[in-house]
């Protein structure tokens, strides 16, 4: 028996791909639609307000862009670290990594106020905003990631892969920590305003990236019938749980620390204890959906072998990374400003309130444009491109395997003896 | 006088004159000024703005009445940023707003109006990705409505609130108060005033209709009225923590 995986197709023919494209398309429609009315209109028909001043669109927005970069962690454990076992979903890491953050930036672009002035943004830079620089950590990421793919999948090319790679990684963490500090460079707001955002969405960035890696290639694999192996799951779902658990405590690094800081309490108090909708978000959302669920079904050992654990875990910790957006992005801006601390402040507009903020239907389907971008991108890619393994059985993949076989062999042999 | 023989904008005679009214009126009121002068000098058509000058305001909290709002009112007049019909009052503008403070410890309270002030190093610069924010040299801080793409992230490095995101298409602006969809907005300090030589719109309202607590002036000019009382009496900035050094004092908490 050969040990070869060849890089195929989708292998998904006919009506079958055209009406999932179809639904797919379908979602695109709403999502333009909705772009079309938010931009016509303005952002009067949104939950948006002059208080919460960034909303669902761009919850979105940073979690796919953010997962993104995660995405092509499998990509840089082949390359960079060279790890073969994951060569053979390296190319399609890169594409689901180029997905997630067109799919991203298409909702952050249409959000703008003034989204006809793309070529503003593109000609005019203030180097001192996280954002000018974003500008070119997100295209140049996407330019670099595109090559990276074109030096794995083209022969000739090969040999300079590994040194893509490396560039790819380092440019993906410069993408987060550009992303976090959006956040942690903002000193105005109690909830933002702290070092730790860089990291953080770095290591949350790993665990939804993963997530939605791990979903493209079962869903993929399930649904083109092919050979999905232990061996490569399960140290998937492996590194799945090292990223949720390094998010969680990073969570819990950034609330304890700002326990300790005096100053910061209120905020603490207002996310943990009495916010409402984004204390709810944050305990059940955020923690017990986004940490918790999966860090118990991927280590317990009635569950963890299961592949529909596997891929449901995927699913909580990307329903964690939505709510983690949300409690960070709107909770961060609900919460009322400081003018005076200690004091009391009202006025006639919202000062010392926890503003109000409910997503409009033009919103969401702003943001499940991005989601739509991202699943067309990579189901083109895949019916267009050769990048999914044709199997990834455990034979090809496991370098033990003859060797564990044996050993299994001898022991049913043994068994049938006694 | 014709307009040929009319002598240009003469700035010496001008702080003389400011000179000898604040004289006059510390006499009236010792703690500060009941009448605001005029600021320093306005600028010629042409003529580039610099950092000789930091225009800046003095609010007297202990004038400034609760439910007084001269101020708001004269400032919605001069900007007419009052007028989108169909935003929820939540996405209206509020380019100055009054906040009524209360220290639960002592029970003091006081009233304050709040606008963007002026920071000398402002955030909303910092953070703005085009440029669009800006300070002027003169501690103006202002948005060029041209190349603002509405991506709100001065807003939300505002420590203030003192910036409104425009939610809808708006009509009759003034010429000299540009506003549009889909852009940031905030005080202006009133430029087109100031540039004039004339007061901002919420100090002359002030000055002449209510309690004569705001005093605008050139920061920088050791001689202007603004500089004379920040020099004597104790004054404080909002969130000087922050370490913004906004441009608008405070006295009187």
């Amino acid at each position: 028996m050969s040990k070869r995986i060849n890089l195929d197709h989708l292998g998904v023919q006919g009506p079958r791909f055209y009406v999932t494209l179809g639904w797919v398309g379908l979602l695109l429609l709403i999502g333009a639609a909705c772009a079309l009315v938010m931009e016509h209109e303005g952002h009067v028909v949104t939950g948006m307000n002059n208080q919460v001043i960034w909303g669902t669109p761009h919850v979105f927005a940073v979690f796919l862009i953010v997962a993104a970069s995660g995405a092509l962690n499998v990509a840089s454990i082949s390359s960079v670290f060279g790890k073969q076992m994951y060569k053979p979903l390296a190319p399609l890491s890169t594409v689901v990594s180029a997905a997630l953050l067109v799919g991203g930036l298409a909702v952050l672009v249409l959000d703008l106020g003034r989204p006809d002035r793309l070529t503003v943004a593109m000609t005019h830079y203030n180097f001192k905003s996280i954002f000018a620089w974003n500008i070119y950590l997100y295209t140049g990421f996407l330019l670099i990631i595109l090559a990276y793919l074109w030096m794995m999948m083209e022969r000739r090319m090969q040999p300079h892969a590994h040194g893509a790679g490396v560039v790819a990684l380092l440019w993906r963490l410069a993408l987060t920590t550009g992303t976090g500090s959006i956040f942690g460079f903002v000193i105005a707001r109690q909830a933002y305003d702290a070092a730790v955002m860089a990291p953080m969405f770095i290591v949350f960035s790993f665990a939804y990236g993963l997530a939605a890696f791990n979903l493209v290639v079962m869903g993929i694999y399930t649904w083109t019938d092919r050979d999905l192996g232990r061996f490569v799951t399960y140290r998937m779902r492996s590194m799945l749980r090292l990223f949720v658990g390094a998010s969680a405590y990073f969570t819990a690094l950034y609330h304890l620390t700002n326990l300790y800081a005096t100053e910061h309490h209120a905020w603490e108090r207002f996310v943990l204890m009495d916010g409402g909708p984004y204390t709810t978000l944050f305990w059940v959302g955020q923690v017990a959906i986004g940490y918790l669920a999966p860090l118990i079904l991927l280590f317990h050992p009635g569950t963890r072998d299961s592949y529909a654990v596997i891929a449901a875990s995927s699913l909580l910790v990307i329903a964690g990374g939505m709510s983690q957006m949300y409690v960070t992005i709107v909770g961060g801006q609900a919460f009322p400003l400081v003018l005076f601390p200690g004091m009391e402040v009202s006025s006639g507009f919202y000062d010392g309130v926890v503003a109000a903020y409910a997503p409009s239907a033009w919103e969401v389907g702003l943001g499940l444009l991005g989601v739509g971008v991202a699943i067309v991108i990579i189901l083109l890619s895949a019916k267009t491109l050769r990048v999914v393994p044709d199997n990834l059985a455990d034979r090809f993949l496991d370098p033990d395997y003859d060797k564990t076989q044996a050993e299994l062999a001898e022991e049913r042999e043994l068994a049938q003896m006694g | 006088m014709t307009a040929s023989n009319r002598k240009p904008h003469d700035p010496g005679r001008r702080r003389l004159l400011t000179g000898a009214l604040a004289a006059a009126a510390s006499v009236i009121a010792p703690g500060i000024l009941l009448v605001a002068p005029r600021p320093a000098a306005g600028r010629a058509p042409g003529e580039p703005v610099t950092d000789r000058v930091r225009w800046g305001l003095l609010i007297d909290t202990t004038r400034c009445e609760a439910g007084c709002d001269h101020c708001i009112t004269a400032c919605r007049t001069e900007h007419d940023w009052d007028n989108a019909p169909h935003s929820r009052p939540d996405q209206q503008a509020q380019w100055i707003r009054k906040l009524d403070v209360h220290n639960p410890e002592t029970g003091y309270t006081f009233s304050l109006p709040m606008m963007c002030q002026h920071c000398e190093n402002p955030p909303c610069a910092d953070v703005c990705p085009t440029g669009a924010s800006f300070r002027r040299a003169d501690g103006i801080v202002l948005v060029d409505k041209h190349i603002c793409i509405g991506c709100r992230y001065c807003m939300i490095a505002c420590p203030y609130k003192a910036r409104s995101f425009v939610h809808e298409t708006i009509g009759g602006q003034k010429p000299y108060s540009p506003r549009g969809k889909g852009t940031v907005e905030s005080c202006t300090l009133c430029v087109h005033r100031v540039d004039a030589g004339r007061l901002p719109a919420c100090v002359e309202a002030c000055t002449e209709k209510a309690g004569g607590a705001m005093v605008f002036g050139d920061l920088n000019d050791p001689g202007s009225e603004i500089s004379r009382t920040v020099s004597r009496i104790a004054t404080t900035q909002v969130r000087a923590d922050l370490g913004l050094d906004p441009g608008v004092l405070y006295h009187g908490f």
